[in-house]
């Protein structure tokens, strides 16, 4: 493998998995607050995608569209919270699995009938389109860096306020007591909405970046859902600094999984690496609870 | 889990039996009214109904939420689809030092289907089953995705298009490409794992098993490992999951990943929920209720997944016990 190969590689790596940490935060936080296992967190994903192309296609504004697309993707997950899933934190896993199985079909079918089976085109506004040299022989396109910036910002503001600021710690204490927080006096029932809303909406932004570069098309949250369900075991559920570390972890390992070998035997590699590392920490690398 | 499975009774062997008599007289009536896509509807019934009792004994029964039992159904199907493969192409099967020319036996590759799968189920189930509650489901999807990925992985036998059979099966002398033949052979299969399980459930290691999912802290303090115990019923159950792929493969003279992508073996779940986890024939009839209501919904609408995920939402928001439990309140008020 040459150097500006490996260079690319790497960018695309660690793209891959700061799209990961997007994604994988709704649902740590999700799971360590709420303990609610969500697997209709990728139709988030995919709902950011369709509404950014949509409403970027009718008003020619790729940044109307994402702003439109994280405020209605925020906008839907709070409804679900409020509507339907806050039912479901005191139930059994296995209803939670259910109900979220059933949204998936819901929100699949829903996306389908609006927007058709057929993958839409979702153009990229000229000022980041093209491609620049960032060493002598890599030329890396624009959008992919844009990327890359947004999920670090994204990520490090996300960090920051979990970790350094009052409602971090309102978020961090429902995490590791719900109980205990609560009955020191923090509204509980507004930080779960909140939680919820956060997490749909880092889902639609992660939907929204990828939509340029994979295909907008319904049933493309899944796989995404699936490595993120996979990147929030290995960071160990509930930790923001698990799931960042397990991100570009997983995001490296497939990136260079896929180069190296096959791509099919490169997503093979993840889930291996998965099973070796909860065979030696089987409540993950960074476990919150216990 | 919220109530505990009860040590099956005389009465749940009745039911089992109605069940196969009822599934065994389709056939017939089918032909009797010129419906033989009946049939073929039956034999997808009983397939799956295998697949689902084989979960419901760790789902059910141990309280084990698996979203594996889609790949190992698929692993069970590759079985039977490489050996006649490799018997059709006259090539022989390398495994290291070892060569097998292949076959088309399925008195042969059954069997082999059933172990390959229950191993995989071990494997797997070892690394699962270190763990508990929300990381026992992720990881069993997750691991599902990696056989998924290998059914792709495996350009030699068809990878994402899937794996034509197109050598001749038979079991003993019979060939299951015939419609009755593989009902009844599909129905037979049936009617074992059925027994299998019930006899199962209510020996001493059903009870551990069940005792296991109510509360492990009391099995452990009784001097009893319960992992060895969960371990054992993942392999049997990977076992059933593999033969139902198997009979599937052997049937539709087809297997693809797309037999075992995450999304079926949610299924799997829905149909053992749907016909109650407490008992061991219940699946059967959520397996029968799940399948024909997928067929009438996608005969009325393209768009029958919307319907289909509100039925699923509605009964996770206010069945907790299936359709079983549903009807027996209705009965009982």
């Amino acid at each position: 493998m040459s150097l500006p190969l490996f260079l690319e590689q790497t960018l695309n790596g660690v793209q891959l998995g700061v799209m990961l940490f997007l994604m994988s935060a709704g649902l740590t936080l999700v799971f360590g607050i709420m303990n609610l296992i969500n697997l209709a967190h990728g139709a988030l994903y995919m709902l950011g995608a369709f509404i950014a192309a949509t409403v970027a296609e009718k008003s020619d504004s790729f940044l109307l569209g994402a702003l439109v697309a994280v405020l209605a993707t925020a906008a839907i997950g709070a409804l679900l919270e409020v509507a339907l899933l806050r039912r479901f934190y005191h139930r059994s896993h296995l209803d939670q699995v259910l109900v979220t199985f059933g949204l998936i079909l819901v929100f699949n079918q829903v996306t389908q009938l609006i927007w058709g089976a057929v993958p839409m085109r979702f153009n990229l506004p000229d000022s980041v389109a093209g491609s620049i040299e960032l060493f002598p022989g890599l030329n890396y396109p624009v959008f992919r860096l844009v990327i890359l910036g947004v999920g670090l910002v994204v990520g490090l503001l996300l960090y920051v306020m979990i970790m350094r600021t009052r409602i971090g710690m309102w978020v961090r204490a429902g995490a590791s007591n719900r109980a205990m927080a609560s009955a020191i006096g923090v509204n509980v029932e507004m930080v779960f909405i909140g939680v919820f809303a956060a997490g749909a909406a880092l889902a639609g932004l992660a939907g929204l970046m990828a939509g340029p570069i994979l295909a907008v098309q319904v049933g493309m949250g899944e796989p995404v859902l699936i490595l993120a369900l996979v990147v929030t075991v290995i960071g160990g559920i509930g930790s923001i600094n698990g799931a960042l570390v397990a991100a570009i972890m997983i995001g490296l390992i497939d990136t260079f999984g896929r180069v190296l070998l096959s791509p099919a035997l490169g997503s093979m590699v993840i889930f291996l690496a998965m099973a070796v590392i909860l065979a030696w920490k089987p409540k993950g690398l960074f476990p919150v609870h216990g | 889990m919220a109530d505990l499975a009860p040590t099956p009774n005389r009465r749940d062997w009745f039911a089992i039996l109605l069940l196969l008599a009822l599934l065994a007289v389709v056939p017939p009536i089918a032909e009797a009214v010129g419906q033989p896509f009946a049939i073929k509807v039956a034999s997808r019934v009983v397939v799956f109904a295998i697949a689902a009792v084989g979960l419901n004994l760790v789902l059910g029964f141990g309280g084990m939420v698996s979203l594996l039992h889609a790949g190992l159904f698929g692993v069970g199907g590759y079985v039977i689809g490489i050996l006649a493969w490799h018997d059709f192409n006259g090539e022989a099967l390398q495994l290291g030092p070892f060569a097998y020319a292949g076959t088309g036996n399925l008195l042969i590759s059954l069997p082999l289907a059933v172990l390959v799968s229950a191993a995989a189920a071990v494997l797997m189930g070892m690394v699962s089953l270190r763990t508990n509650g929300a990381y026992f489901i992720m990881i069993t999807l997750a691991f599902n995705q990696m056989l998924y990925y290998l059914g792709v992985a495996l350009q030699k036998y068809g990878g994402e298009d899937g794996l034509q059979i197109l050598g001749d099966l038979s079991i003993a002398g019979l060939d299951p490409s015939k419609r009755l033949v593989y009902f009844y052979v599909s129905l037979a299969a049936l009617a074992v794992v059925m027994v299998l399980v019930q006899r199962l459930v209510g020996s001493r290691f059903g009870m551990v098993l069940r005792a296991s999912a109510q509360n492990e802290r009391r099995v452990k303090a009784l001097g009893i490992p319960p992992t060895r115990y969960r371990l054992t019923a993942f392999a049997l159950s990977g076992g059933i999951a593999g033969l139902a792929g198997a009979l599937m493969a052997s049937g539709q003279q087809f297997i693809s990943p797309a037999d075992m992508s995450w999304v079926r073996s949610g299924d799997l779940v829905v149909m053992c929920v749907l016909g109650g986890l407490t008992t061991v024939w219940g699946p059967v009839l959520g397996a029968a209720l799940f399948l024909l209501l997928e067929l009438g919904l996608s005969s009325l609408t393209n768009a029958w997944q919307l319907p289909f995920g509100l039925i699923v939402i509605g009964m996770a928001v206010w069945l907790h016990d299936g359709l079983i439990g549903a009807i027996r309140r209705w009965v009982q008020s």
